[in-house]
């Protein structure tokens, strides 16, 4: 069956757009909560600012739960949290929800591994002034930390391109909508093929960016 | 100053217990320059770390200016940080600040306004001889320039104390020398008491007027830096003063000497005053003898001068023995034995 391209052009763009509003949405709602998850886990751990181990078990045990779940799975399963939350479980804002909750554990990570490189000298250099832990976490760790964080920003924007494709699988819209019902279940492989370029696109330019803001960070 | 009274600071390692520091007392002065010096794992950056409370001890108290600093609640603490400038073997500058921004960030701490910032920043580049870097990045400077901005950024709040954490042990031999000169300067010129530790006796000799000496977390000698170089007590001072002054040739030396012929050595120890007199010529003299100088060293510490000869005489044994005799009255005269005799 051919496709009929004068509708299909409309519906490609108004999926495009559904996808990127998924994508930043959930890489802003997740960076919020994964940048303060990550200080936390960071300045609790043992010797560090503001050293808390009930804090740093509780938050490393959610974020290893969490981050071993295939995403497609944990959709599903927490179906009925993101109805509550949410009102629905289909459509790209019911789709945020769980992207978002799964991009907050794994950026959360990608702070931590990223604060963990600075050089304690530093740190303890910002205490030795008279700074205080909130002074520190604001103006050392996160300044310090900022030009590989947005690399790992950009990472996880890649990860949350092909998540969202996953959640348009399961009525969340999308790219991944469109190619699941045209591409998999009409066997439609121009329409495939378009999506596929959509995307490759999209991940390029999110590369591009994180390359050049964080290049321009690090002044390298 | 600074105070340490009976101090001691434990780890837990695993399930035991090791103790860094073991009841340390000392004083530090107003305007000294103190150095403690200990091999690595001699507790010595531990202790160092007690007078700002970036450690707290186990047991006794650190005192600063009267003031015990582990008592002080969190905020005051802070303030009281802000008096005690710290530098680090590894500079530990903020790679994400211009040196300007590095040295603004104390002054920032300190709520002092941004028109006042600029020209205490401007201030402090010249006083370290970095005008023309303010608008680099740590990454582009050298070991001796970035240790010159830690420095800077130390001095930026005013602080009467400034800590060194082996603050040249990075830096090459001529570096060390501008630095050591620097630190020299904050002392005499702007009056500030430092406290320094290193495992280099060139730096006590070089700069301090006290030092300790440090093994296994407790201090085993302290005193004035002239005292403990002309006579050190422990065997442990008694290597790292000869890590930077041979007092002694060598054993080779020693034997070829004694096999050649040479006569009997005698090792004499100037001090203060008696390094200047020309007390080994006119004895000398008097009683009609020469003497031959094989070895030795004149050296100035603490703005006086040390000399350690060794030398023979050349003449009639009594005489000899009535010049020997008369020196002991003046200086430290020993006789020389190499360890196979």
């Amino acid at each position: 069956m051919a496709v009929d391209w004068s509708t299909f052009w409309p519906r490609i763009l108004e999926a495009t757009g559904e996808t990127l509003i998924m994508v930043i949405a959930t890489l802003i709602f997740g960076s919020i909560f994964g940048i303060v998850i990550g200080l936390l886990l960071f300045v609790t751990r043992e010797n560090n600012i503001l050293e808390n181990k009930v804090v740093f078990q509780l938050l490393n045990f959610l974020i290893n739960i969490i981050r071993p779940i295939p995403f497609i799975i944990f959709l599903v399963a927490i179906s009925q949290l993101t109805r509550l939350v949410m009102g629905t479980t289909i459509g790209t804002a019911a789709a945020i929800f769980p992207m978002t909750i799964v991009a907050s554990f794994t950026i959360a990570r990608v702070v931590e591994n990223n604060l963990v490189s600075i050089d304690p000298g530093v740190i303890e250099a910002a205490k030795a002034m008279g700074a205080s832990p909130l002074r520190i976490i604001f103006t050392v760790l996160i300044p310090e930390a900022l030009g590989p964080l947005i690399l790992g920003l950009t990472f996880v924007s890649i990860a949350l391109i092909d998540f969202s494709a996953v959640a348009g699988t399961v009525g969340g819209g999308g790219l991944g909508h469109i190619a699941m019902t045209y591409g998999y279940q009409r066997f439609d492989a121009s329409v495939m093929i378009v999506t596929v370029l959509i995307l490759i696109v999209m991940v390029q330019i999110a590369q591009w960016l994180g390359n050049t803001i964080s290049k321009k960070i690090m002044r390298r | 100053m600074i105070e340490f009274r009976n101090v001691t600071k434990t780890f837990k390692v695993g399930k035991n217990e090791v103790a860094a520091v073991k009841n340390v007392s000392l004083q530090i002065d107003k305007g000294d320059i103190y150095g403690i010096i200990g091999f690595s794992g001699a507790g010595k950056s531990t202790l160092l770390r007690l007078v700002n409370m970036l450690e707290r001890p186990t047991n006794g108290t650190v005192h600063i200016q009267g003031t015990d600093v582990g008592k002080l609640p969190a905020k005051k603490l802070r303030t009281q940080r802000q008096n005690i400038g710290m530098i680090f073997q590894n500079f530990n500058l903020f790679q994400s600040r211009t040196v300007a921004g590095n040295i603004a960030y104390p002054l920032k701490l300190a709520g002092i306004s941004k028109a006042k910032i600029q020209s205490r920043v401007n201030e402090l580049l010249q006083f370290v001889g970095l005008e023309d870097k303010a608008k680099h990045y740590p990454e582009q400077l050298s070991g001796g320039q970035k240790q010159r901005v830690g420095i800077a950024r130390a001095l930026a709040s005013s602080p009467d104390i400034l800590i060194c954490d082996e603050a040249t042990s990075a830096l090459d031999p001529n570096t060390t020398a501008d630095i050591l000169r620097l630190l020299k300067k904050v002392n005499s010129d702007l009056g500030i008491t430092i406290l320094l530790i290193t495992h280099e006796m060139g730096v006590i000799q070089s700069i301090c007027n006290k030092v300790a000496i440090m093994e296994n977390g407790e201090v085993i000698e302290k005193g004035r830096v002239f005292d403990t170089f002309t006579d050190p007590q422990h065997e442990t001072t008694q290597r790292f003063i000869q890590s930077v002054q041979q007092d002694l040739p060598s054993e080779q030396v020693l034997k070829e000497w004694t096999e050649s012929g040479g006569g009997t050595l005698y090792r004499i120890l100037f001090k203060g005053d008696s390094a200047i007199d020309p007390i080994l010529s006119t004895t000398a003299r008097k009683y009609d003898i020469d003497f031959n100088i094989v070895y030795g060293s004149v050296r100035e510490l603490e703005e006086r001068l040390f000399g350690n000869l060794i030398i023979s005489f050349i003449g009639d044994s009594d005489k000899t023995n009535q010049v020997i005799q008369e020196l002991e009255k003046i200086v430290d005269i020993k006789e020389v034995y190499a360890s196979w005799q």
